[in-house]
């Protein structure tokens, strides 16, 4: 979408219209206390040879993502990117700063959220998706409220302690200001959520459990349907690791009521943490009570097909304060990228993907068992598992970050103060047999 | 949209000033929204209803019409207990549009509190209200 600046002849016929001198006079109503005199502190314009060295300058600051080793995931994971994604998401009519929602202009963009929309809904066993949120926290968020929303009588939602710390923590922030509140359950010593905690928690309109979950390993998504079936509670299931279901049996499958979590690593780049890719998906049931934005397919005046935002009554224009939430926007971009990605792997490439990333982390897991690395749980994961690290570790693996750019596992004592000298490692289909062979011999030299 | 002329306002049925209708000859209570509602909302394209056994007091909100422009809430205009629902209207919701005092009734009710019928309005009332 084009972006035309005003001249100063449109300027000066607009005011004549409006009847005000200046620029200035049309925020005569603001009252003087609530502006702002002192101008916005930005330097002078550059040329564009100044422009240019001072940009080549910042970007030297950078070290090209391909030089790091990755054992790390916790929410965040490096896997290859296939080439046709930026070349697709570079095409102006996508990459915009504002999403062309209007169907008379915006066609490709909303045929290309549909499918990404229809591809997420398969891969998670759901029968609607979102236009996508924020991130996988906003997403778990708002799932949580669906299910808090909805529920008669309930005030609290029951979130595992396994749900990634910073998930939690936005729920905290959503629930703060409202009567409702987050109850944390506890894990047992196998590094699972402890279910049975959840028999003496009372006043639920939803369960909140990741799988994998933080530490990634597996849950028992069957017993917690059964449980939430049994306590009246919506069933939330969330994920960090999005390929993930590639292998395992996805949440759908399980029954469950509302999946939400971070999409990620469907073709998004780390880009420091961020932008994420928030998905959200419900049930027949549940799509009513979704938030944002939810792409349909419909027929133009001659019949043929065409794409609309749909159901928009749930949106905050038209239900003010009774809106299923007060974000209805989406991120654009990355779920166009997602929707690519899962379009070039397919079903079949997404299954092997995600077959390597087990693979290579049960290859991980052995070589660190024989220095001497113990795993802290006998569960079964995907592609992240934790280790109890051997004396000195800590030093040696800051030196190899430091040095060769290799950063081997997580502390896990900030988020979890019993975990002394517990790490969170990871392996994608990035990590080369040699890098971990590598990372084996460095870590006990 | 209709004149206040053309609307279809039952002589034997009683209103409320959020434009539902309620029938009061039988043990069971219907109601639903009349055609001056369903008028204002334009095409009908789904109705949210409680469900049987739910009890709600007077005024409640107990359910919504969602239209092609807007969603309105329903509210009850006698306290009692849901004993049936129109469950036609899940895949025909334009019921409401087409028949809204016959095929389009939403909800029947045991009453709790008789005595909360002097609170509606008459045919005659309920139209002198929209002429405000």
């Amino acid at each position: 979408m084009r972006y035309l600046p005003h001249t100063k002849e449109d300027i000066e016929s607009m005011l004549q219209i409006t009847g005000h001198k200046t620029l200035e006079n049309l925020f005569d109503s603001i009252p003087q206390n609530l502006k702002t005199n002192t101008g916005i502190n930005i330097p002078d314009s550059l040329s564009e040879w100044d422009l240019n060295s001072h940009m080549i300058e910042l970007a030297s600051k950078n070290i090209p993502n391909k030089n790091y080793k990755y054992f790390i995931g916790a929410g965040s994971y490096d896997h290859y990117i296939p080439s046709i994604i930026p070349y697709l998401i570079s095409r102006s009519e996508f990459m915009t700063a504002y999403t062309p929602y209007q169907p008379e202009i915006g066609q490709g963009t909303l045929q290309g959220i549909y499918e990404f929309q229809t591809m997420v809904a398969q891969l998670l066993g759901m029968d609607i998706a979102t236009a996508s949120h924020y991130d996988g926290g906003t997403a778990l968020a708002e799932a949580a409220l669906i299910s808090l929303r909805t529920h008669k009588t309930a005030n609290t939602v029951a979130v595992s302690n396994l749900v990634h710390p910073s998930h939690r923590q936005i729920i905290q922030t959503y629930l703060r200001p409202t009567q409702f509140k987050m109850v944390q359950i506890p894990s047992t010593k196998d590094g699972k959520t402890d279910l049975k905690a959840l028999k003496s928690m009372d006043d639920l309109a939803g369960i909140c459990v990741q799988s994998p979950n933080f530490f990634g390993n597996i849950e028992d998504f069957k017993q917690v349907r059964q449980i939430c079936t049994d306590k009246n509670a919506l069933m939330i299931a969330s994920f960090t690791e999005a390929l993930s279901y590639g292998l395992l049996k996805n949440p759908g499958g399980f029954g469950a009521d509302i999946v939400a979590g971070e999409g990620q690593s469907l073709g998004i780049s780390k880009s420091f943490g961020g932008p994420g890719l928030g998905l959200l998906t419900g049930t027949q049931k549940q799509m009513r009570n979704l938030p944002g934005r939810l792409v349909g397919k419909t027929k133009d005046i001659n019949g043929k097909r065409g794409y609309v935002l749909t159901l928009a009554t749930r949106e905050q224009h038209i239900r003010r304060e009774k809106a299923t939430s007060n974000i209805c926007s989406n991120n654009g971009l990355c779920a166009m990228t997602a929707g690519i990605y899962l379009a070039t792997t397919g079903k079949i490439g997404i299954r092997k993907i995600a077959q390597l990333n087990h693979d290579k982390a049960i290859y991980l897991q052995n070589s660190l068992k024989e220095v001497g690395f113990i795993p802290a749980f006998n569960t079964p994961f995907f592609n992240e598992f934790v280790m109890k690290v051997p004396k000195g570790f800590k030093t040696k693996r800051n030196a190899l970050a430091k040095k060769q750019s290799i950063f081997a596992g997580i502390d896990l004592e900030p988020f979890y103060p019993e975990l002394k000298n517990h790490y969170l490692f990871c392996a994608t289909e990035t990590i080369s047999k040699e890098d971990i062979d590598h990372l084996a011999k460095e870590v006990t030299s | 949209m209709k004149e206040l002329n053309e609307l279809n306002l039952p002589e034997n049925i009683k209103y409320t000033k959020d434009h539902e209708w309620i029938d009061l000859s039988k043990d069971l209570v219907t109601i639903g929204i009349n055609d001056y509602a369903q008028d204002q909302l334009g095409e009908i394209v789904f109705v949210e209803l409680p469900e049987v056994g739910d009890t709600f007091s007077q005024g409640d909100e107990f359910g919504s019409v969602e239209s092609v422009k807007a969603v309105s809430e329903i509210y009850i205009p006698i306290s009692g207990e849901i004993t049936q629902i129109n469950e036609a209207l899940e895949d025909a919701p334009e019921l409401v549009n087409e028949s809204c005092y016959d095929k389009g009734w939403l909800i029947k009710i045991k009453p709790s509190d008789p005595s909360q019928t002097k609170d509606l309005l008459d045919k005659a009332a309920y139209l002198k209200m929209l002429k405000g």
